[in-house]
This record gives C-alpha cells, sequence and structure tokens, in this order.
C-alpha cells in the first residue's frame, strides 16, 4: 500500500533532514560530522549500559507522549506535562512518607496511584476551565506549570525537607530518602534499570485499547472530530474534556512518580526550576508525540529513539566537546520536518479524500 | 494571464450572441472521464460538456457519481483516466486554486463556509487583497452590496455566517461565486436547501448568469426545477452516462426512469392515520419560548401536540424558527419558558441524552454537522448515540462484531450504498449519509420522532422510500413531526400541518383538506387563512 508506505516515510525522511542539517552545524562547530553521530549512535544503542540509560531516558517521554496523545483524539491540546508531572512527583512523595511501613508489593502501587491522582487533578483544572468556562488549554496549562514549579519549591523547602538537613543546617531542598519498599523493582540491578519501562510500555497499550475499543475512548474521538455531532447524540461533550485532560494528565503524573521512584537518589530533589526535576520530558513528550503521529503505539519507537538522541548528545558533548544545545536544536529541526512533511502528506492523500465540506465548521 | 484568455466570454455578452449560444462550441468539456475509489467505480468514461449561456443538469441516483465527477472539474479530485477541455485547450486543474484561477466556481452540497466569520470575510477568504496582506473588507462589503442589489440577494455583508438560515448560507455561497466573476458555475444540489419561494428567486437569479454567457452546471432531485431550468440534462447511472437529451425531448417520468432504470409507480400516499378523540397525546410542547442566535426570540410561546400514530407536519419558510424548535425539544437549545412533554412527563431542559432515553429521536438537518461524524466509519456512526447499550458495549469495552453486525442489518435495510462498513462516512454520497442517519434514528423504534428535512438531497427512488419508512414508523405508533419546507413532502406526509411564520404557530390545519394556496398565506404570515377554513 503507498499510502502507508508514505505514513512510515515521512518520519524516516524528516530524521535525515534534521540530521543532515546537524551534520552542517557540526561541520561548522568544527566537529567531524560522521564520528559525531558514531559517538551518539554508540553511547545510545551500541551497549547494554547505554541501551538501558537510553530506555530508562525514555519512560518520562512515553507516558507524557502517551498522555498527548489521548488529549489530542479529544482536540484538547496539553502544554501541561512539566506541571503535571511535578504535582505526580509530589503526591506519590508525599504518599510514600505518610505510610512508610506498608509492604512494597503494596507501597509501590499506592505511591504510583498517588502520582496519577496528583497529575490527573492537575490535568483536570485546565480540562474544566476549558469546557465550563472556554478557557484555552494552551494558556491554563502552561500557567499551571508555573503554579507547580512553586508548590514543589514550597513544598521541598518547608514541610517536606529532609530533617537532616534542617539538623546539618544545609537546608538543601530535597525529601528525605524515601521508604526502601517504595523503590521501584528492578530489573537489572547493576544498571539501575528500573521496572518502570514495563510501566510506560503497558500504559501505551492500555491508552491503544482504550482510545479504539471502549466505550469512552469512542466518546473522546466523537468529541474531538466533530462536538456538534456528539452533542446531538446525547455524548457529555464537556464532561469528555475534562476527562480527556485528566487522564492525559495522569500519564504525566505517572511520569513524575516513576522519576522519583526510579531515580538513584531515591527521593525528590528540586533545582528550583521544573526542568531540573522533570528534564523537559513534559515539553519533550509533546514532540515525541508528534513524532508518533500522536499514536499511543507509534510514541513507543519515537520515545526511545528522543532518549537515545538525549544520552548520545550527552556523550557526543563530553567526547566531541559540542554544545549539547545542538541536541535541542536537532529536536526543534525534526518537529519542523514533521509537521512540515505532513502537509505533503496530506496533499498527497487530498486526491483520494472527500474534501469534507464540514471540516471548516471546527 | 488566465484572465485574459478567458476575456473572450467575459460577463457582457451582447444580447443577440443568446441565441447562438446553444450552437456555439462547448466552453467546457469532460472527456471520457474514469475516477474509481476503493472498492467503487464512481465514474466510468464519462464525457460531459456545457456551453456559454446555458444550464446543463447532471441528474442521478445518490451514489450515481454527480458530485465525483465535478470535484473532478473544480481540481478536487484527479481523474483516473479522461481530460479535461476549457475552450477547445486541454486543461489540467491540480486544486481547487487551479479552477478558481480559470473562473471555475462550485457550491458545494454541503457549505464550504467558515462560521465564525462574517459574510463579506468569506467572501474575500482565499482571495488577494487590493492591501496586499491586509484585508479589505470594506471595499468587499461594497461590491457584495452592489452585487447583491443587482441580483436581487439578499445579504448583511456584516452578518456572522453561523447567524444565517441555510437559505441565507446559500445565497452567500452565490455572491461568492459572483464576487469572482465565475465564468462556469456548478451548483450541487443548491435547490435541496431552499423553500419554493426561494427558488423562483433563485432561478431568477441563475437566468441573469446565464444570459452573462456564465456556464452552469446544475445537480437537483426535483425533477420539475430540472425540466423546468435546463437546456440540457445528461442522466448519470452507476458512474456512467446514460442519456443526453432536452427537457423538451423528454418528460419527468422518462427521467425518472432513466435514473433508476426502471419505471417508478407513481407516488402513492399512505392512507391517513385514524385518529379518535381518544388517541393519547404522546409529543407536546406548552408555551414554548426559545431565543435565537441573534438575540431575538426564535420562538414567542408556541404550543403544539403530536398524538400517537400522528404525524404533525411543520411548514414554514426557512428561518422561521424551524431549527430553533427542533434543538430545542431536543435538548441542544436553552429553553427561556414553558414546557416539553413526552407521554406526559415533562423532558424540558434535560441533557440531549436523557431525552433520548425518554423515547426521542431526531433526524437533524444539518446531517454533516449534527447527524454524523465525516471521519468516523459508517459502523461507529450507527451507534453513535446507543454505544453504551449492552447489546453493544459490556465492561466499558466495545462489542465491535455485535455492532457490525446491528450496521449492516440497517445498512442493507435502508438500502445505503456503501462499499463496507469501516469505510469513512464521509466517503459516502450525500443521500446515503441521509439514509444511514435515518436509518440509525428510526432502528430504536422510537416513541417520538422528530425529522427535520428528512428527504433533503435524496433521490426520488430513497425519498419515496423514506416516506414510507416514516408512514409506517407512524402507523407504529410512533408520534412524528416532520419539519419541511418541502410543501410537496409535508402535504403528502402529514396528517396535520402546523405553519410556522417569524417563531410563531400561525395555525394547525387538517392535511386532508388544506389547500396549498392557504398554506402559502399562512407561511406568508396570515393567520386568518386558518380561521376562515375552520370556520
Ligand atoms: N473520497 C471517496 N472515497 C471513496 N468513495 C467515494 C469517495 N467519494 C465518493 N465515493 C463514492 O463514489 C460514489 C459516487 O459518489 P458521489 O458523491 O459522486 O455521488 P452523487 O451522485 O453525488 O450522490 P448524491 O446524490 O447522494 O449526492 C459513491 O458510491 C460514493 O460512496
Ligand atoms: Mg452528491
Amino acid at each position: 500500500m503507498p499510502r502507508s508506505l508514505i505514513v512510515i516515510l515521512i518520519p524516516v525522511f524528516s530524521v535525515a533532514a534534521a540530521l543532515l542539517l546537524g551534520a552542517i552545524m557540526l561541520l561548522m562547530l568544527g566537529a567531524n560530522p560522521i564520528s559525531g553521530f558514531a559517538t551518539m549512535l554508540s553511547a545510545a544503542f551500541g551497549s547494554l549500559d547505554g541501551f538501558s540509560a537510553t530506555l530508562i531516558k525514555s519512560i518520562p517521554l512515553m507516558l507524557v507522549g502517551v498522555g498527548i496523545c489521548i488529549a489530542f483524539r479529544a482536540n484538547v491540546i496539553n502544554i501541561g506535562g512539566e506541571g503535571q508531572m511535578v504535582l505526580g512527583g509530589l503526591f506519590s512523595t508525599m504518599a510514600a512518607l505518610a505510610l512508610p511501613g506498608l509492604p512494597p508489593l503494596l507501597l509501590v502501587p499506592v505511591v504510583l496511584l498517588a502520582g496519577i491522582v496528583g497529575g490527573a487533578l492537575w490535568g483536570a483544572i485546565p480540562g474544566a476551565l476549558k469546557a465550563y468556562f472556554n478557557v484555552s488549554e494552551i494558556l491554563s496549562t502552561i500557567m499551571l506549570n508555573i503554579v507547580a514549579v512553586q508548590l514543589m519549591n514550597f513544598l521541598l523547602r518547608g514541610p517536606l525537607i529532609d530533617p537532616g538537613e534542617i539538623e546539618r543546617g544545609t537546608r538543601i531542598p530535597q525529601t528525605a530518602r524515601l521508604p526502601e519498599n517504595s523503590d521501584l523493582p528492578m530489573l537489572v540491578d547493576r544498571l539501575n534499570f528500573h521496572s518502570g519501562i514495563l510501566i510506560a510500555l503497558a500504559a501505551a497499550i492500555c491508552a491503544w485499547v482504550l482510545l479504539w475499543r471502549t466505550g469512552l475512548g469512542f466518546r473522546l474521538r466523537s468529541v474531538g472530530l466533530n462536538p456538534d455531532a456528539a452533542r446531538y447524540a446525547g455524548i457529555p461533550v464537556k464532561r469528555s474534556i475534562v476527562i480527556a485532560m485528566m487522564l492525559s494528565g495522569a500519564m504525566s503524573g505517572l511520569a513524575g512518580a516513576i522519576l522519583v521512584f526510579g531515580s538513584e537518589s531515591h527521593r525528590m530533589v528540586t533545582d528550583g526550576s521544573t526542568m531540573g526535576f522533570t528534564g523537559s520530558a513534559g515539553f519533550n513528550g509533546i514532540v515525541v508525540a508528534l513524532f508518533g503521529a500522536l499514536h499511543p503505539l507509534w510514541t513507543i519507537p519515537s520515545s526511545i529513539l528522543f532518549g537515545g538522541m538525549l544520552i548520545g548528545a550527552n556523550s557526543l558533548q563530553r567526547v566531541a566537546q559540542v554544545p549539547s544545545a545542538l541536541i535541542i536544536a536537532l529536536n526543534g529541526l525534526i518537529v519542523i520536518f514533521v509537521v512540515s512533511t505532513e502537509w505533503h502528506r496530506k496533499r498527497l492523500q487530498a486526491e483520494s479524500k472527500v474534501v469534507n465540506e464540514d471540516v471548516v465548521d471546527k | 494571464m488566465t484572465h485574459s484568455d478567458s476575456q473572450q466570454v467575459d460577463s457582457a455578452l451582447p444580447a443577440s450572441s443568446i441565441e447562438t449560444s446553444l450552437e456555439k462550441a462547448p466552453m467546457l468539456e469532460m472527456c471520457g472521464i474514469t475516477k474509481r475509489f476503493p472498492g467503487v467505480l464512481a465514474n466510468d468514461n464519462v464525457s460531459f460538456d456545457v456551453r456559454a449561456g446555458e444550464v446543463h443538469t447532471l441528474l442521478g441516483e445518490n451514489g450515481a457519481g454527480k458530485s465525483t465527477l465535478m470535484k473532478i472539474l473544480y481540481g478536487l479530485y484527479q481523474p483516473d483516466e479522461g481530460e479535461l477541455r476549457l475552450h477547445g485547450k486541454p486543461l489540467r486543474l491540480r486544486s481547487p486554486l487551479d479552477a478558481i484561477s480559470h473562473r471555475i466556481g462550485m457550491i458545494h452540497q454541503h457549505f464550504m463556509l467558515v462560521p465564525t466569520l462574517t459574510v463579506a470575510e468569506n467572501v474575500a477568504l482565499g482571495l488577494p487583497s487590493q492591501r496586499g496582506p491586509l484585508t479589505d473588507l470594506k471595499r468587499v462589503s461594497r461590491r457584495v452590496n452592489e452585487l447583491s442589489d443587482l441580483y436581487g440577494l439578499q445579504v448583511d455583508p456584516a452578518a456572522f455566517v453561523w447567524q444565517l438560515a441555510v437559505g441565507e448560507r446559500q445565497r452567500v455561497e452565490i455572491i461568492k461565486a459572483l464576487y469572482r466573476d465565475v465564468q462556469l458555475l456548478v451548483l450541487d444540489e443548491p435547490t435541496a436547501v431552499l423553500t419554493p419561494q426561494e427558488v423562483d428567486d433563485f432561478f431568477t437569479i441563475l437566468h441573469e448568469m446565464k444570459r452573462d454567457g456564465r456556464g452552469l452546471i446544475f445537480i437537483s432531485h426535483k425533477l420539475q426545477e430540472v425540466m423546468d431550468l435546463s437546456d440540457r440534462v445528461t442522466v448519470l447511472r452507476h458512474g456512467r452516462v446514460e442519456a443526453t437529451t432536452t427537457p423538451a425531448q423528454t418528460t419527468r417520468n422518462d427521467l425518472a426512469a432513466l435514473m433508476v432504470g426502471r419505471q417508478l409507480d407513481s407516488a402513492t400516499r399512505g392512507n391517513r392515520a385514524s385518529l379518535t378523540s381518544e388517541t393519547p397525546e404522546v409529543f407536546s410542547v406548552n408555551g414554548l419560548r426559545v431565543a435565537g442566535d441573534r438575540g431575538v426570540d426564535a420562538l414567542k410561546s408556541i404550543d403544539l401536540q403530536v398524538h400517537a400514530g400522528e404525524i404533525l407536519g411543520i411548514a414554514g419558510v426557512s428561518g422561521n424558527g424551524q431549527r430553533e424548535l427542533a434543538e430545542a425539544v431536543t435538548g441542544l437549545r436553552p429553553i427561556l419558558a414553558g414546557d416539553v412533554l413526552v407521554d406526559g412527563s415533562a423532558i424540558t431542559g434535560m441533557t440531549p441524552k436523557k431525552i433520548r432515553e425518554a423515547g426521542l429521536s431526531f433526524v437533524p438537518e444539518e446531517r454533516m454537522r449534527d447527524g454524523a461524524i465525516g471521519d468516523f466509519s459508517v459502523a461507529d456512526n450507527m451507534v453513535l448515540h446507543n454505544h453504551t447499550e449492552s447489546q453493544f458495549s459490556s465492561a466499558g469495552f466495545l462489542d465491535f462484531a455485535a455492532i457490525k453486525t446491528h450496521c449492516s442489518k440497517l445498512v442493507q435495510d435502508f438500502n445505503v450504498k456503501t462499499p463496507d462498513l469501516d469505510t469513512p462516512t464521509k466517503n459516502l454520497s450525500g443521500g446515503n449519509i441521509q439514509k444511514l442517519i435515518m436509518a440509525r434514528e428510526l432502528a430504536s423504534n422510537p416513541r417520538v420522532l422528530i425529522a427535520a428535512q428528512p428527504t433533503r438531497g435524496v433521490d426520488i427512488g430513497a425519498a419515496e422510500y423514506i416516506h414510507q419508512r416514516l408512514l409506517e414508523q407512524r402507523d407504529s405508533g410512533t408520534a412524528i413531526m416532520v419539519i419541511s419546507e418541502d410543501l410537496d413532502e409535508v402535504m403528502a406526509l402529514a396528517d396535520r400541518i402546523a405553519v410556522i411564520c417569524e417563531g410563531e404557530i400561525m395555525g394547525v390545519l387538517d392535511a386532508g383538506n388544506a389547500t396549498r394556496e392557504q398554506i402559502g398565506l399562512m407561511m406568508a404570515g396570515v393567520s386568518d387563512a386558518a380561521n376562515s377554513q375552520r370556520a
């Protein structure tokens, strides 16, 4: 089928084009692009250690990306992944601190659930604002990101701070070592390769099932495609928008919880910014989702690729003395290429497609 | 460039050329056009041409391939085989932009206006502005006013499109084409949405455009119009040209026979419902007051009753509160005052879902906007409102096998033409989407059915079938309210006819002895007509 071939070729083409531009940038920085890319590739995928680091990096990207897919299907744009991750981290941390006595078999699910609740809550707010008060979710999610970071700084500097930090007078804004019972189970101890990847994979598959196999997903998609027809058919449009944002936030919240309980320090730390906690996964997840054609399953390879790029970039920076900002630039280039080739694909398909006159109705 | 070589058919042709125009070489030719879609041969070696100053009608059943052929002419689709020629020169249209630059215009079966923009903005959309990147809406508005004076089209350039009734939107589409000074205009079922009065006005405009030397392609399922308006008629059947003829050489019945490939029975209508004083009142609205989009009340305290096994027809000129009535009773529009009752219990102000559960079904006027989700499959759209029912879902998971079985039965029952059940609904022809919606709304055997324009855009065979189903549904005890701007349809279906004008019911007539004249007077706002009849 030529059409499906086109769909697969687009991301390949856009990566190739972005890499080409990246190579030119490397050349201008005085580095050899071939060996530069070789370094990146071998660092990210060339060894077991590297690949495990790549997968660990991809976990929050995958989860946030899947959340973006869900929201997008209901025609909601969630830029609040950062804040939702922070809330997920905070809620799960508080749960672990509150219930230190629980056995691992209970405590791990409880903290993950707490993370989900925190993220869902932080997603529900912009969802409700959009559904009931017509507030743009793009603005409200970005503003809630700022609220979230202030909340995190306040809690980690005050109520949640490690009592030891106060005794020592160092006052580093971080929690105490969280109860060992809440540590995520390890898959490979030596590599600190924890089970978060399995959770993320399961989440992606669940999201796919949810969207295309359940009544709820049917409603979310119908609201996203044609809210007028959905309303006419008795589907609660406003509630569906809130649910979509909650689910999207829940995914990011889960990502935040996994960041805390899969971290090597097993505590939540802040350097004052969201990025310090999330590594910008809340934003990069959007790129990952776009790159995965906003499909939860395609988001899996997409997030692994991006995780690998981030790992590769770190080593490129070390080996070739290239600023890792180059990778951020590469990210941006890929987005631009994906979006613009998407336009070409639409054109190619336009022939076999009825121009749906009522598209303009929305 | 394109402008200069099309000057030869410029708008100001001398009057003497009118008579000779039919003998002239065709302005546009479509030669041997073939277009395939997955599972469908939509156009099969079709040849078709239009001359300057003529109306050439395309006739055919739902799904015969009319819109597809016209979309090829407008650059929306590329033909698999065959070619286009404009003034004898081969023409390749890569997109509608190409078509527009050759002064080819199209008014689509489903309008292409942006509701959130004003009339003037819609007209200016996609055209280069005299002021470079800045729009020049004042100039556009002035020209819109000029054109509407010239052709007698009433449109307010500052009104938002979402505020306009369908008939008004139609006029905006025509203004848009006139503004672009098209030499060839395709009108895909333009009259489906117009009232008889509007159709007359509309035809006057078309005659005007003909006189300008423009070529017009007209698509309609209403044979009388076709006979009245056309210079030539081409009948398509299953994607092939069946015949090209002129109204003088044929009859309505012959055209119908050509379309469907068999002689149609002359329309028989069912006997009227036999109502007695005991027949229960199933659906009623009391003192219903509803706001319109433009702030004024669209409905001013109206009362209506529908009995079990009765069809109440709502006749009236488009934009007199019909849409608001349907939306209010189905929960899509807030009610300011009054009550809506189903079987004696109030459904006023309930959610659309609750109202459906109370036994009310609704066939909406704007099928592509409200009735179906274009990107959903045929099967998905069949269960849009009831996918939560236990027969289609268990524990939150959809049972696709059950949905398919249910859907394929309905598709068969209602003869919906679709390659398969997974086809995106937007790929069906307009009439077939209407049949799909009708099938879905009747499937639940509702207590009350509100049907707005039930046969709009549906071919005569299918319209007859839908009427049949409505009558059957009535006979099985459903209370039906048919809202239609097609007076023939109302008179054929209804047991009683309520005439609406400016948000008020001018009177309710017994369909058995109502006359067109009487109804026409009431539609124009004369309420005495009803009283004099009753007396
Ligand atoms: N984009 C498409 N993809 C697949 N099939 C299509 C597409 N467009 C049209 N078809 C099919 O081609 C056939 C012709 O459709 P078309 O819309 O041209 O019919 P029509 O004559 O305009 O009918 P109507 O009177 O109902 O508007 C139909 O069977 C329709 O399902
Ligand atoms: Mg059509």
